[in-house]
């Protein structure tokens, strides 16, 4: 009888915590890996900056360098390993956004280079530029009633 | 530039960025949404935040670990529309976020589209 209440609790307690545990893995692995891309960022911009370049131009060059990092990490299939360990760590950069590009294109290059690599490119990179571009003209007509 | 400034400039891009991707990462352990949904959501609240003038100042502390997000992405826009409409009015609302995103956009279609063409999908463990 006793043993099988421990058995029961074990149960229990191990249905609880697994998940939990493996939560909180997720959340350390995101914080980690979106920290690194992060600093490689930061990296690439005080090099443009000691460079001569001005804060709003380097910043421009370095979201251009992590795009292709990003495209090109996916390329040569290594960004969605980063994926698979970081989740959103590696997904909320914007070398996530270039992989959500390039990864599906890659995928449907068979479906040829129109309807295939060409609109399928957008899968997840459209609807960001969609919303993001429609919210920010609603917000600058907001902006222009205002002022 | 000394040393220390460039030190402590790492140590935030760091904590910010892994902050936000941790934000995001709750929400899709949460609620279960798509990557692809939080994506969307991160670069309308930074359109929000950058016209709210919140997360400019994230970004003068944060650098890289504010900018590097696709949130930053959003804030990018919300800036350009902001300078456009302050330049020409009512048209700059339909000018700026674009001209400002510019380079993010066509670097991400240019390079994206390059590197699909030139690489090849994993096969699937077949010999």
């Amino acid at each position: 009888m006793e043993e099988k209440r421990t058995k029961q609790e074990y149960k229990q307690w191990s249905q609880e915590t697994a998940p939990r545990t493996k939560k909180a893995r997720n959340l350390i692995l995101a914080f980690l890996v979106g920290g690194v891309i992060c600093s490689i960022g930061q990296i690439i911009l005080n090099l443009l900056i000691v460079a001569g370049m001005t804060k709003d131009d380097a910043s421009s060059v370095t979201t251009l360098c992590m795009i292709f990092l990003g495209a090109f990490l996916t390329g040569i299939n290594v960004y969605d390993n980063i994926g698979k360990a970081g989740g959103a760590g590696a997904a909320i950069p914007v070398t996530g956004f270039a992989n959500s590009i390039v990864s599906p294109a890659m995928e449907y290059k068979k479906e040829g280079y129109v309807m295939g690599v060409g609109a399928k490119m957008f899968l997840i990179a459209g609807p960001v530029l969609v919303y993001g571009i429609v919210t920010s003209i609603i917000a600058g007509i907001i902006y222009y009633l205002l002022t | 530039m000394n040393d220390e400034v460039d030190k402590l400039d790492y140590i935030r891009a760091f904590i910010v960025g892994g902050c936000i991707c941790v934000i995001g990462q709750i929400l899709i352990d949460l609620t279960k949404i798509t990557p692809a949904r939080i994506m969307v959501i991160f670069v309308v609240a930074g359109v929000v935040l950058g016209m709210l003038g919140i997360y400019p100042v994230l970004v003068n502390w944060a650098g890289a670990g504010a900018t590097v997000p696709i949130i930053g992405f959003g804030n990018v826009l919300a800036k350009g529309v902001i300078e456009d409409v302050e330049k020409k009015g009512l048209m700059g609302a339909f000018s700026g976020g674009v001209r400002a995103g510019a380079v993010g956009i066509s670097a991400a279609v240019f390079f994206g589209y390059i590197m699909a063409i030139v690489s090849k999908p994993k096969t699937k463990s077949k010999s």
